[in-house]
């Protein structure tokens, strides 16, 4: 058999059973145990009744824990409360669970029905009904040749979204100041300082294959002006601090004496990088595996960065302690459209 | 008779009595030799430093060189420090066994003493940090609250927070440090073996460093919402929901959609 | 109607009272014995529907205890390892909700639980949908209502494991702001949009607990009430057998039978996340730390169902950034997280329609399709899914990589090209398979099943004795749409005018042929008869001699089909 729509388009072609074979309709009707021998039945009775008792036995042990088991403040007490609440609130869950289905499957009738379905297709007079109200709606409504009336509804209702969305989505962006990615707030003179202790940091303490994690100096609340906020700034300021033998550097511009320091936030999509491996001294970001080449000017040898991190030029000051000689020469972390320009 | 009997010898005897010699020399040698290489090592010396001269001599020499001097193989041992000897030699690292992309921790070849005397050898080439001392490394002095702050800027990124450890390129790793033990830890953190970065005390501060140690040891006491599921994270969750989870309830479904018998 | 007990007089009385407001009468005369067929596959998508009544119950709770707020505080709990520690409301409240408030661990790990589960019955209902072709006509507009609630389910996913703003989670919002900046013009802008200003600023939290609390909630409630409301409209589909066709539902009715089989299994789908939360620890917080842009930890993913984009931002090399005209565009960053699930998610919502357009199908279904018998789409879905499960484990690279002792870096290389390969692959071995056992369905209904008894006749030949299917078994088998590629007009009418929309119909036609060219021929009528023949002078033959058994000795098993 096959269906045949309107002429002019592709043609279905689908196979049916072949002939002489049709329809053995329902299989016949497997009585179950519980349906003939009465002790049976009796049976499935009593499973589902021990099996709402389950639950029963479930929520009491759920009060009681409530009462009896605390969460104190060690690690096994906490635990213990866990633990017991809820087990008792899935034995209580479970037991009515199992229950219900048992009794569905044993005791309830379990003969298959069958019932007609119709197309979803409305009848060929209920659509031209449908079709004869809408008309007579129309046509009551007058809007039929009026076109200023028409061009009126669809203007006002076109402009209606701006007056919500444009408050919405003004303010929901605060100042738009995207300028601000391109600064941190690292300056000519910054000292460096640990993070997050905020102790000041002597060159002649950082030792080859060591790595610090810094932040600049004035981060603490008080320092920072009004439009500047910690997190904000700790964003973009944070720097890895590495030294290496100064031979193994390939640049030293910004650099002292084999030290030499990085922005700690990757090109790629910002996660901070900070596995240093010395011996190979690459720089490895966890999040997707970037890697950066230390010795190297910290540029990408794998993985789905494609820049560079910035370099933070540094220098010591009269007491031997790291500052920064400028801000970084680019903006830092992850790309933006009008990042170059 | 003897004349006879001295002609009427199996084919293989030779052969057998081989093997036999064989088997009881190393049978002798092995019930009789020290398993530890320092008893056979150990010749008349005295000091610390001249056993250690000969440990080093005997098992290490082969790669880092007679005087230590380093090899392309391995690294220059002078300046290193005792601590650095005692990381290596007490977890097993070194001797390194078989060539890998980092030495991995096995059971340790030298016992406490024979560990010291080789640390005692190398402090003797160069000055580089001491093996940590028990009040350096008892956690019950440190802080684990500060412990985990730090633990977190420094090393949860290599470690993992969980400090079940992580990946590094080109199949290099940071270990589980929820074994270790701490003097172990500590001397790892002061000399930074093979990829692992150094923190030195200015870095972070003897205090700081059995701040660590005492946050390490917190972490042994386990997970306050149920079983740990080994502290690999969403992943981890992940995989559980559909072994378990899923797994559950398709079953259940399976039941719900069976016909009863 | 006699109302002899106190319980069926106050039903009768209830009944009464709100049929004479309601006209609920006509509702429950219509729907309480309601059909539905039974079947195991069909109880994965009630996993979902209850997963999310646990959410909404356990996250009420939640709400009870949380705090949306990025205002940094020091923390002065309980708990030790975090004594003096600043952190913000947010994180303060999660750790208050974990070992102050009783039950508050375990409400919060149940809600975890079930979200994760909630998307992975998604995943496989929607599985379930696909390879049976429940999609078609008229379910292509549930389909897309399905479609949209998975999206909104990663949507409610990940704006909730961002709210306790947490080490692990605040770096993937980082991530996120990453992704967003890359966007061509108006990245920036976006990155302020959503964090109202430069990241993290302090409204993010409060912002995503709106949307997970109220706005993607409610869509999702409001799409599932569409969603189910088309289930009973359309009456739910039935897999093929002896009595059901397109014009029936077989199966048991509502009450009291689907009351208690659903209503049980969501109790047990209760039960089962509440075991889990009992037992296994998730999402715990107090180790990953307060967010803080510097910290990060090893092993750094999210949820298991956004580990699909992980996957992607890990593998995509990193060459592809340009500045062009002195302006960036980070390839690098937009093919994964944008274009590789713009890909997906289109091929996935766009299913029904190009099937449709295919076999240029316009009647209703209400019959399954076993999945050998439509062999390109059962293929092409087991390839969808083995690049989805290529991009999971990538995104799972560092943990692999510590696990199995392998280099991360030589892992990463191994999926770039099995990304491309693998489902090719998958795609052609599943179609093999399918096509096979559509082959063995023929061969069963021609030939019976084997019985591994083989007789003798006294002319010589062996022969196998079949046993015949049964008339159940055989309707199964042969009563399957077997469909062909269209055709299509000619190209030139009969004099030579090329007709207009050709091109467009020889595209069709290509399709279609993709789908629907290599097919196994369904057992014809001439087919089924000449081997019935057969059969019956087997057993002629058999009857002839009186045994069945004549020629071997009882032990000889030989499963030696005869050469016919």
């Amino acid at each position: 058999m096959s269906t045949n729509e309107h002429a002019g388009h592709p043609e279905l072609v689908v196979h049916h059973a072949p002939e002489g074979v049709s329809d053995p309709g329902h299989p016949p009707h497997q009585p179950r145990i519980g349906d003939t021998d009465p002790r049976a039945a009796k049976r499935s009775e009593r499973i589902v009744a021990a099996l709402f008792g389950l639950s029963a036995i479930g929520s009491i042990l759920v009060v009681v824990a409530f009462f009896v088991f605390p969460p104190g403040e060690s690690v096994a007490s906490i635990q213990r409360s866990n633990m017991f609440l809820g087990l008792g609130l899935a034995f209580a869950f479970a037991g009515i669970g199992f229950a219900a289905v048992h009794w569905a499957k044993s005791i309830m009738n379990d003969r298959e029905q069958s019932e007609d379905r119709h197309p979803q297709r409305s009848s060929d007079e209920d659509r031209a009904g449908a079709v004869a109200e809408l008309k007579a709606g129309a046509e009551d409504s007058g809007i039929a040749r009026r076109s200023a009336l028409k061009g009126g509804l669809i203007t006002a209702l076109a402009l209606l979204p701006l007056p919500v969305a444009i408050p919405l989505i003004g303010n929901v962006g605060a100042d738009w100041k995207v300028s601000k990615f391109r600064h941190t707030m690292w300056k000519a003179g910054t000292k460096l300082v640990t993070d997050p202790a905020g102790r000041p940091i002597r060159a002649a303490d950082v030792t080859i294959g060591s790595v610090v994690h810094v932040i600049p100096e004035g981060l603490n609340h008080e320092d920072l002006s009004a439009d500047q906020h910690f997190m904000d700034e700790k964003a973009k300021a944070v720097v890895l601090l590495v030294r290496l033998d100064e031979r193994d550097l390939k640049h030293t511009e910004g650099t002292y004496h084999g030290i030499v320091a990085y922005s700690k936030i990757c090109t790629h999509v910002g996660c901070p990088v900070a596995l240093y491996e010395q011996q190979t001294h690459h720089l490895l970001c966890p999040c997707h595996q970037s890697t950066f080449d230390v010795a190297d000017g910290a540029k990408v040898v794998f993985g789905p960065a494609k820049r560079a991190l910035p370099q933070l030029p540094i220098t010591v000051d009269d007491e031997g302690y790291l500052i920064a000689t400028a801000d970084f020469s680019e903006p830092i972390g992850p790309s933006f459209w009008e990042r170059v320009k | 008779m003897k004349a006879i009997a001295a002609r009427r010898h199996h084919r293989q005897a030779p052969i057998v009595l081989l093997v036999l010699a064989l088997l009881v020399t190393g049978g002798l040698y092995a019930a009789f030799a020290s398993t530890s290489a320092d008893a056979t090592v150990v010749a008349q010396s005295p000091t610390d430093i001249e056993v250690g001269k000969k440990l080093f001599a005997a098992n290490c020499a082969s790669c880092h060189g007679l005087n230590a001097e380093g090899r392309e193989s391995a690294p220059s041992l002078i300046g290193v420090g005792a601590a650095s000897v005692y990381f290596q030699v007490s977890t097993g690292r070194m001797p390194m066994q078989a060539d890998a992309p980092q030495a991995e921790a096995k059971p340790p070849q030298f016992g406490e003493e024979a560990t010291r005397q080789l640390a005692a050898y190398i402090a003797s080439l160069g000055a580089g940090p001491a093996i940590p001392t028990d009040e350096q490394v008892d956690a019950s002095l440190g802080d684990p609250a500060n412990g985990m702050a730090l633990f977190r800027t420094n090393c949860a990124m290599c470690h993992a927070a969980s400090g079940a450890g992580g990946a590094l390129s080109q199949g290099k790793f940071a270990p589980s440090l929820l074994a270790t033990e701490p003097r172990a830890l500590y001397s790892a953190m002061v000399t930074g073996p093979q990829s692992m970065p150094v923190f030195n005390d200015m870095t972070l501060t003897p205090d700081e460093k059995r701040d660590i140690i005492a946050f390490i040891d917190a972490q042994k006491e386990g997970a306050p919402g149920g079983l740990a599921l080994g502290s690999i994270g969403p992943v981890g969750e992940g995989l559980w929901v559909f072994v378990v989870g899923m797994g559950l309830l398709i079953a259940c479904a399976v039941w719900i959609g069976a016909k009863s018998s | 109607m006699t109302t002899t007990t106190p319980l069926a007089k106050a039903a009768a009385g209830t009944a009464d009272y709100l049929d004479q407001r309601t006209n609920i009468g006509v509702l429950v005369k219509n729907f309480a014995r309601k059909l539905f067929p039974d079947h195991w596959s069909f109880l994965l998508g009630e996993i979902a529907l209850f997963s999310f009544v646990v959410l909404l119950g356990s996250g009420v709770f939640l709400t009870m205890f949380f705090v949306p707020s990025m205002t940094e505080v020091h923390y002065d709990g309980p708990w030790a390892p975090m004594h003096g520690v600043q952190m913000s409301e947010a994180f303060a409240s999660t750790l208050r909700l974990s070992f102050e408030v009783r039950g508050g661990l375990l409400m919060r790990q149940i809600h975890h639980w079930a979200a994760l589960l909630f998307m992975a019955s998604i995943v496989t209902h929607m599985m379930r949908v696909f390879f049976t072709g429940a999609f078609r006509k008229p379910r292509e507009i549930n389909w897309i209502v399905g479609f949209i609630l998975l999206i909104l389910g990663l949507a409610a996913g990940f704006t909730g494991y961002s709210l306790p703003d947490d080490v692990l989670s605040g770096n993937g919002l980082r991530i996120t702001d990453g992704v967003v900046k890359s966007i061509p013009i108006i990245g920036s802008y976006l990155s302020y949009f959503v964090f109202g200003g430069e990241f993290p600023g302090t409204d993010i939290i409060p912002r995503l607990f709106t949307l997970h609390i109220l706005v993607v909630p409610g869509l999702i409630l409001a799409l599932i009430g569409l969603h189910l409301f088309l289930v009973v409209l359309h009456k739910h589909t039935q897999y093929p057998g002896s009595g059901r066709t397109d014009g029936n539902v077989v199966g048991f009715p509502l009450f009291p039978v689907y009351t208690a089989k659903a209503g049980g299994f969501a109790f047990i789908v209760f039960g089962v996340i509440t075991l889990m939360a009992a037992t296994m620890q998730i999402n715990p917080v107090w180790n990953y730390g307060p967010y803080d842009p510097s910290p990060v930890s090893a092993g750094a993913q999210p949820d298991w169902y956004m580990l699909f984009l992980e996957g992607s931002l890990r593998l995509m090399p990193g060459q592809t950034e340009f500045v062009i005209g002195g302006y960036t565009l980070s390839l690098n960053v937009l093919i994964p997280a944008m274009v590789v699930p713009g890909l997906l998610f289109t091929v996935l919502g766009a299913w029904p329609f190009v099937e449709a357009y295919a076999t240029g199908d316009k009647r209703e279904h209400h019959v399954l399709d076993r999945p050998r018998n439509a062999p390109v789409r059962t293929a092409s879905g087991v390839a969808i899914l083995t690049a989805f499960f290529i991009l999971v484990l990538a995104g799972s690279n560092d943990l692999l990589a510590t696990h199995f002792h392998l280099s991360i870096n030589d892992i990463t290389w191994t999926f770039r090209v099995l990304l491309f390969v693998a489902p090719v692959v998958a795609f052609w071995v599943t179609k093999r398979i399918c096509l096979g056992l559509q082959r063995r369905d023929r061969d069963l209904v021609l030939h019976g099943h084997e019985s591994a008894t083989i007789v003798r006749l006294e002319h010589g030949e062996y022969i196998e004795i079949h046993k015949p299917l049964d008339e159940h078994e055989l309707w199964l088998r042969v009563n399957y749409e077997a469909r062909r590629p269209v055709e299509i007009e000619p190209a030139e009418d009969s004099r030579g005018v090329r007709r207009k929309g050709y091109r467009a119909d020889r595209i069709r036609r290509r399709i279609s042929q993709f789908f629907y060219e290599d097919r196994i021929e369904p057992v014809s009528a001439e087919e089924l008869a000449a081997s019935r023949a057969h059969a019956a002078e087997h057993h002629a033959h058999l009857d002839g001699t009186g045994k069945h058994d004549a020629a071997l000795p009882a032990g000889e098993q030989e499963t030696v089909a005869s050469e016919h």
